[in-house]
């Protein structure tokens, strides 16, 4: 891989920022797939203002390197950035930003999918959701997190 | 000594984020056991049928490890990340 940039970060991701510096990568792809995932509010009856996420600092950029290296091995990708939050982020904010890059949109696309699958229940995050009515509570693992990581494994 | 961190729920669940603790060496094992026997919330929170990985040396583990002297052990819950 020519390029891997992996960054937690505890301000707003400045998005028009990673785009620019995507495209200024020197490669000679044709492809370059870019997830943003964002703060949902309206999964209850009680809207989420902000979730709080915390995290294992160095470990966590570890694993995500190493789940960055798997997907490598995988799929010819010339290029990945992993930007991820923590701390208090509002919701519509981006929480995760994956930017995945090679001379095909296949590879680009399932190395993308690949890494949101694998850092959804390697990556040591937790999520707290904080509600308008003042509480406040740990978001619990998921099965279908779980379910779409083993498809990767089958 | 040995730093243990406990992280998201669990933190919550034992009442701290951060312990250092006397150590004569030992195993994942043997730490899991000596914070068991603590009683409530550690035998609770750190029961065998719960889910929990743990890093030692900012290493997460896959099976037993042995942690030394001036060892960082995480105790990780299930992530929600992304």
């Amino acid at each position: 891989m020519q390029h891997c940039l992996i960054e937690i970060h505890a301000d707003e991701l400045d998005l028009a920022h990673w785009h620019k510096r995507a495209s200024e990568l020197e490669t000679d792809d044709g492809a370059q797939v870019v997830f943003t995932g964002m703060v949902r509010g309206g999964d209850y009856d009680v809207p989420v203002t902000h979730l709080f996420i915390e995290h294992y600092p160095s470990v966590t950029e570890n694993e995500i390197q190493k789940i960055v290296q798997a997907a490598a091995a995988q799929w010819p990708i010339s290029s990945c950035i992993v930007l991820h939050r923590v701390g208090k982020i509002h919701t519509a904010q981006p929480i995760v930003w994956v930017m995945t890059q090679s001379r095909h949109r296949a590879a680009a696309y399932a190395a993308n999918e690949f890494i949101m699958d694998y850092l959804k229940v390697a990556a040591p995050f937790w999520k707290k959701e904080c509600f308008a009515d003042g509480t406040e509570r740990w978001v619990a693992a998921k099965n279908s997190d779980r379910d779409k990581y083993r498809q990767w494994l089958s | 000594m040995i730093t243990i961190k406990y992280f998201g729920p669990l933190a919550d669940e034992v009442g701290t984020s951060i312990e250092t603790l006397a150590w004569q060496g030992g195993s994942t094992d043997d730490l899991l056991d000596l914070l068991r026997s603590r009683g409530a919330p550690w035998s609770s929170a750190l029961a065998p049928d719960k889910i929990y990985k743990l890093a030692v040396n900012q290493q997460i583990c896959h099976g037993v490890a042995q942690i030394d002297d001036q060892t960082e052990v995480g105790i990780l819950p299930p992530v929600t990340g992304g």
